[in-house]
This record gives C-alpha cells, sequence and structure tokens, in this order.
C-alpha cells in the first residue's frame, strides 16, 4: 500500500464546463508539494473537488489516499478518513463559537457514544493557539465572523493542527498574512510536517516557499500540471511570469 | 345537578364551581372575575377577516370549551416536576406551581423581606396586596387579537406570582417561577406581574412545561411595569408537549429612563399564539424583546408584536428568529407605532426566519405607522434556508449533516440565547433545543 496522495487522470467539471483535464499528480507522505498557477487556471476547483464539493462533478479518474479511493466517501468521511482542506475563502457561521466548532469535528472523530474529554482538549487547543499566536479570546469567538483575511486563515491552519490530517491542500492559505503571520502560519505547517503529513501548497507567491520549503513545485495551466521542478522553478516562474507557461505549453501542445 | 337546574354548558358550571370555591378572596376580586367571564362568554371568537389572525389556524380555538375548567376537586399534585427542579440556578427565590397548584415556595430572603419586596403567591397577594393589584393586575389592553383569551385567563386565573421591587432596591440573581402542567385535558392560566418602582431592578426567569404528554390548554399573561429609572429583565421559557395548545398575552410599560429586556424561547405545544406588547411611555426608556423558537412536525407558532411609542428619545429594538423544521408553521407579525410626541425615537423591529425542511412555512408581516418626523426606524423580515457553503464547510472538517445543520441552529438562536440572565436556564433551554433534534 503506498503511503500518499494519488490523483490520476482526473476531469472535474463545473456544470457543462471542463475544469480541471487529466490531472496527474502523487505527493508521498511526509512530502509538501506547492502549486503556482494564474488566476482561473483551476486550483481552488481541485481543491474543493478533492473535499467532495458537490458542485464540483469528477467525470472521470482516481484519487487515492493510502491506497483507498476517497471518491465514494461523503465530505465528512473525506475528512474523517484524513483529508483536509485549508479554504481560500472560510466560511463565516455565526454563532457558533471556534471552541465548539473544532470540538464538534474532534467528536465526530470518536466512536459512538464517546465523548471529548473537556479539560485536556482545552489544554490541546490553548496550547496550539498560543503556537500560532491566536488570543485565547477568540475561543468564544463565532467561526470566522468579523476574522480579518489573517485571523482566518490562522483559524483554519489551528483548525488543521487540532485535526491531524494525513494529507492537506491548503488553498492560498498565505494571502492576506502579514510577514509575521506568514512566519507564524508557516511554522504551524512545517510543525506538523514530517512523517506523517503530506501537504499539497496552492499559492501565488514564492515567498511562502522560503517558509515552507516544498519538496516540489507544479505549475499549473489551463487545468493541469505543465511543469514540475523543486523550489527554484518557483523562483524561475517569479522572475519570467506566466507568459512563459503559456510558450511553453503552447509549444509543446 | 346539572340536568335539573339547566344550567348550560361544562365552562359555565365550572366558572361557577371556580367563583364557589373563592370563598375567602375579597369580593372586588369575585367581581372583576364574573366580570371578565361575562365578557368572554359574549365576545365572538376571532373569525378569517380578523387582520390579527391572518395565517392563523382557528379551527382550534372553537374547541378550547372542550377543555376541563373544572377545578372544583383539586388532584393531588405531581411532583415529577423535580426532576427538572435544576433547570435555573442563580434564583433569588422561585415559586413552583403544578396545574395551577402551588406546589413549592422557596421563601425570599430576610434582606428583601425587609426592604419591602413583595413576592408571593397571586392568591395570597390578593388577600394581603389588594391595592396593589387593583392598580395593576390585567391593566393592559390585550390589543394583538387575543382579548377574548386576556378575558378566559382573568375569569379563571388562581395562580402565579407578583413581584414588587420597592424604589432604589436591586437585586442581581432572578427570581424564577415554575408552571407544569399534567392533567389531561387540563387548564392552566399562568400569571406574572413585576413593578419595578423607581430606580429598582430585577430580573425574573420563567419556566412553562408539561408533566407527560397529556394535551392542555395554557392560557398565560405576563405583565411588567418599569418604573422610572428600573430595569426589568425577563425571560420566558416555554417548552410544553406537543398537545398542547397555548396561549402568552405579554405587555411592558416603559417608565422614563428605564429599561425592560424581554425574552422568549418558544419550543413546545401543538399551537402556540404569543402576543406581546412593547410600550414605551416614558421619555429615554429602552425596550428590547427577543424571542427564538425552534418549530416541528406540525407545530404552529403564531407571533404578534406591538411596539408603540408615546415619548421621545426613547429606543425599542426587537428580534424575533424561528427555525422550522417538518411541515410546522410560524407566523410572525410586527408593527411600530411612534406617536407625533415621540420625536427622536429609535424603534428597529427584525424577524429572521431559518427553513430546516422546504415544506415548512415562515409567514411574516412587518409593519410600521409613524407620525414623529424625526425618528430612526426600520424593520425587516428575511426567510432562508441554510446556506450549503456553510455546511460544506463544515462536512469538510468532518462534521456529519446533521451535526453540522443542529451547529447552524443553534449559532442562529445564539443572539437571544446568550442574553438569559441565569445561565442554568440557557444551558437548560441549548438542552431542550438539542433534545427536540435527537427523539
Ligand atoms: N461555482 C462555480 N461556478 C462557475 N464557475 C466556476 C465556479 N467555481 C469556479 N469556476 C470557474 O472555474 C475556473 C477555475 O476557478 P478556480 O477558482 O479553481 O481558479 P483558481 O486557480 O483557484 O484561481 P485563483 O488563483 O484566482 O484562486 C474559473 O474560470 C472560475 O470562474
Ligand atoms: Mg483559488
Amino acid at each position: 500500500m503506498s503511503q500518499s496522495l494519488e490523483i490520476t487522470n482526473l476531469n472535474v467539471n463545473i456544470g457543462d464546463k471542463r475544469i480541471i483535464k487529466d490531472f496527474n499528480l502523487t505527493i508521498p507522505k511526509g512530502e509538501v508539494h506547492a502549486i503556482m498557477g494564474p488566476n482561473g487556471t483551476g486550483k481552488s476547483t481541485l481543491a474543493k473537488a478533492l473535499a467532495g464539493h458537490p458542485d464540483y462533478e469528477i467525470t472521470s479518474g482516481e484519487v487515492l489516499m493510502d491506497g483507498e479511493s476517497i471518491l465514494d466517501l461523503e465530505v465528512d468521511e473525506r475528512s474523517r478518513a484524513g483529508l483536509f482542506l485549508a479554504f481560500q475563502y472560510p466560511m463565516e457561521i455565526p454563532g457558533v463559537t471556534i471552541a465548539n466548532f473544532i470540538r464538534a469535528a474532534k467528536n465526530a472523530r470518536l466512536p459512538d457514544g464517546e465523548d471529548l474529554n473537556a479539560p485536556a482538549y482545552y489544554k490541546e487547543l490553548y496550547e496550539k493557539m498560543d503556537a500560532l499566536k491566536i488570543d485565547r479570546k477568540f475561543t468564544s469567538r463565532s467561526v470566522n465572523e468579523g476574522f480579518s483575511g489573517g485571523e482566518k486563515k490562522r483559524c483554519e491552519i489551528l483548525q488543521m493542527a487540532m485535526l491531524e490530517p494525513k494529507y492537506a491542500v491548503l488553498d492560498e492559505t498565505d494571502s492576506g498574512l502579514d510577514i509575521d503571520a506568514l512566519k507564524i502560519v508557516s511554522e504551524g505547517v512545517n510543525a506538523l510536517r514530517g512523517g506523517n503529513l503530506g501537504a499539497l501548497v496552492i499559492t501565488h507567491y514564492q515567498r511562502l516557499l522560503n517558509y515552507i520549503i516544498p519538496d516540489q513545485v507544479h505549475v499549473m495551466y489551463d487545468g493541469r500540471i505543465v511543469k514540475s521542478g523543486d523550489k527554484s522553478l518557483a523562483e524561475e516562474l517569479e522572475r519570467k511570469g506566466y507568459d512563459w507557461i503559456k510558450e511553453i505549453t503552447e509549444t509543446a501542445a | 345537578m346539572e340536568t335539573e337546574t339547566g344550567l348550560a354548558n361544562p365552562i359555565e358550571q365550572a366558572f361557577q364551581n371556580h367563583i364557589d370555591g373563592l370563598d375567602t378572596a375579597p369580593a372586588w376580586w369575585t367581581e372583576f372575575k364574573r366580570q371578565s367571564f361575562e365578557v368572554y362568554a359574549n365576545m365572538p371568537m376571532p373569525t378569517r377577516r380578523d387582520e390579527h389572525w391572518r395565517f392563523s389556524d382557528r379551527s382550534r380555538l372553537e374547541t378550547i370549551e372542550g377543555f376541563s375548567f373544572d377545578d372544583s376537586h383539586s388532584a393531588t399534585i405531581s411532583h415529577k416536576y423535580s426532576e427538572w427542579s435544576n433547570i435555573a440556578s442563580s434564583e433569588t427565590a422561585a415559586l413552583t406551581f403544578v396545574d395551577d397548584q402551588l406546589a413549592e415556595a422557596s421563601p425570599l430572603p430576610e434582606d428583601f423581606l425587609q426592604a419591602g419586596v413583595i413576592w408571593l403567591p397571586l392568591a395570597e397577594a390578593i388577600q394581603s396586596h389588594g391595592d396593589l393589584l387593583k392598580d395593576y393586575f390585567m391593566k393592559q389592553a390585550a390589543d394583538l387579537g387575543s382579548e377574548k383569551f386576556a378575558q378566559l385567563h382573568a375569569a379563571f386565573v388562581k395562580s402565579g406570582a407578583l413581584l414588587y421591587i420597592p424604589k432604589g432596591v436591586e437585586i442581581e440573581n432572578p427570581f424564577a417561577v415554575f408552571n407544569w402542567s399534567s392533567l389531561s385535558n387540563g387548564t392552566i392560566f399562568p400569571h406574572t406581574l413585576v413593578i419595578a418602582e423607581e430606580n429598582s431592578k430585577a430580573s425574573l426567569v420563567e419556566f412553562h412545561g408539561s408533566i407527560g404528554e397529556n394535551p392542555a390548554l395554557s392560557c398565560g399573561v405576563t405583565h411588567l411595569f418599569a418604573g422610572v429609572g428600573s430595569k426589568i429583565d425577563y425571560t420566558l421559557v416555554q417548552n410544553f408537549n406537543e398537545q398542547t395548545l397555548g396561549f402568552q398575552i405579554n405587555s411592558n410599560v416603559a417608565g422614563r429612563d428605564s429599561q425592560i429586556d424581554m425574552h422568549s424561547v418558544i419550543l413546545g405545544c401543538q399551537q402556540y399564539r404569543s402576543e406581546t406588547h412593547g410600550q414605551v411611555k416614558g421619555a429615554r426608556a429602552h425596550v428590547d424583546m427577543r424571542s427564538m423558537a425552534l418549530t416541528e412536525a406540525n407545530q404552529e407558532i403564531d407571533q404578534r408584536t406591538l411596539q408603540t411609542h408615546a415619548a421621545p428619545n426613547a429606543t425599542s429594538n426587537l428580534l424575533f428568529k424561528n427555525a422550522l423544521m417538518g411541515e410546522s408553521k410560524t407566523i410572525f407579525s410586527g408593527l411600530i407605532k411612534v406617536d407625533d410626541k415621540a420625536q427622536q425615537t429609535d424603534a428597529y423591529q427584525t424577524n429572521r426566519n431559518l427553513l430546516l425542511n422546504r415544506t415548512a412555512e415562515a409567514n411574516s408581516l412587518p409593519g410600521l405607522e409613524i407620525e414623529a418626523n424625526d425618528v430612526k426606524c426600520s424593520h425587516g423580515a428575511t426567510t432562508s434556508e441554510i446556506d450549503e457553503e456553510e455546511i460544506f464547510y463544515m462536512l469538510a472538517r468532518g462534521i456529519p449533516k446533521p451535526v453540522a445543520q443542529e451547529l447552524v441552529v443553534y449559532g442562529f438562536f445564539e443572539e437571544v440565547l446568550d442574553r438569559i440572565v441565569d445561565d442554568t436556564l440557557a444551558e437548560s433551554a441549548r438542552q431542550m433545543i438539542r433534545s427536540k433534534f435527537h427523539h
């Protein structure tokens, strides 16, 4: 059984429009891969399709998590199986506190009838909030309601840290973060890195990759990966811009 | 015997027995009841053409005299309510009624007694504080459609709570009233009267519930009077069984510089009609009225509100939220009236309905009538389904769909629940909401 998140020949439609096209990518456990690509190229579509969003129709292809297909699993089952998506645009849930929200997510992972040990839960929550420099007062605030852009992103990483997924897709978690927050969030991701987590980091900025050093960088264009390389690819992309990618894609075609 | 004397219907007989049972009550009280019963009997039932009953199911109104009004052979008190005795915590003093009989009374602390606070079951207050009651008892008109039921209440009421807070006395912890119904086809008439004198402060929490699953009629009245500079905080949690027919007629009067907060948590009854009139009578008063209702199956929760401003520089703020499951139905009808003397009024009215099932029905009739020219008033009503993207976000965290929906509903109601002064009661209300999702 391969320890990886393996996406093969994936095709995703939104309505009648084909967005993800014969997409292939394997992220071995323990590695961090980055995806860069122009606006509208399908990065978030890929992320949401992996999570199982009902508007994103997988017309063909396969997604295996540690050798098991996740495509027949419901959204919540995929999450409990160990897949995590940090949203590009996290939703606000009025009246539901962060503490209760994460608690419900953790409770859902326990066997039927078992309940979370509250003191242990809060201890863990506070530790992880402290590490991410999130004020403890946030536990009693409604999820994402009235949060600044950066606070929302930090809260996504807090959720990831609390849920300890096997694979995580971080969709532009760096956008909206100031330099300090970027460092903190990167540390948060790096702390989970290593043997237990495989991550796909979607970003527009090479800067993030100075903090979360990727094992591989992929450039996505028009629904598929058109170039892969190491960290230096991100630097090259930053220098040459997406016109360069457009060129090599068109000459290749 | 009924047949021999030709005494007409059971409710008249029951009323006669009720009056006969009041042999020690002052004459004004029995006279007042007789008049009320007569007005009740002669008043027609609301009709389809009555604007105050638009959208309401009136079919059960016609059957109310099928309930048993006879209290002449008082049943033994069911003490099953004691399982629920920890429903609220921080009470200053509590009164518990079962089928309109006093079941338990915790004493008023001595220092409050010394300070002149009056906290009595109604039956006792009639004997000892008749003059006070003459001034305040049922002195607010039921002008939102239920006058007939207010008269019925006045005719049969015998239990309830009187809370009088003298000038300058402030009491932090809430008073509590519990009204239980247990008899099959029984009737209860909960009455709560709060009078807060100048610069006083008090809070009261009230709970209405059923012992068992017997159908019953509850016809309650709550009147709050906030004197100059005083503060009253009142919460009613209604969790009758879903066979019960309920009427609840609320009215509050806010004097100059006073503040009234009134919260309702509505969960029970097959059909529940609630009317709330918030009256700003003094300048710079503030009235806040919040309600949440969670409905299921074929429940109907029918709420009519009126905010009247008769004095300047005051505010009133109303927020009524309903979440509907099953085939249930809610009606919200609200009116803000600002008369020409009430300049610089801020009055808001909001009704939000969350449909958890497409076949549920939320009706909304917001309205404004403004005669002053320098006011800020708004009213808004929205009805929506749960946002699918919100649900997706929660599912993506591994939270199963039913739990996600529940969380959204708790979140939706939190704006009302977090205002309840007694934390234990608020938590009890959350538990009652939870059990509505899990039975
Ligand atoms: N719900 C939707 N309905 C219709 N079209 C959609 C929907 N979601 C995405 N699209 C379209 O799919 C394409 C890919 O969008 P996607 O959000 O995946 O891009 P992206 O690569 O994440 O871009 P960005 O860098 O701006 O976040 C775009 O053309 C977008 O307009
Ligand atoms: Mg995107």
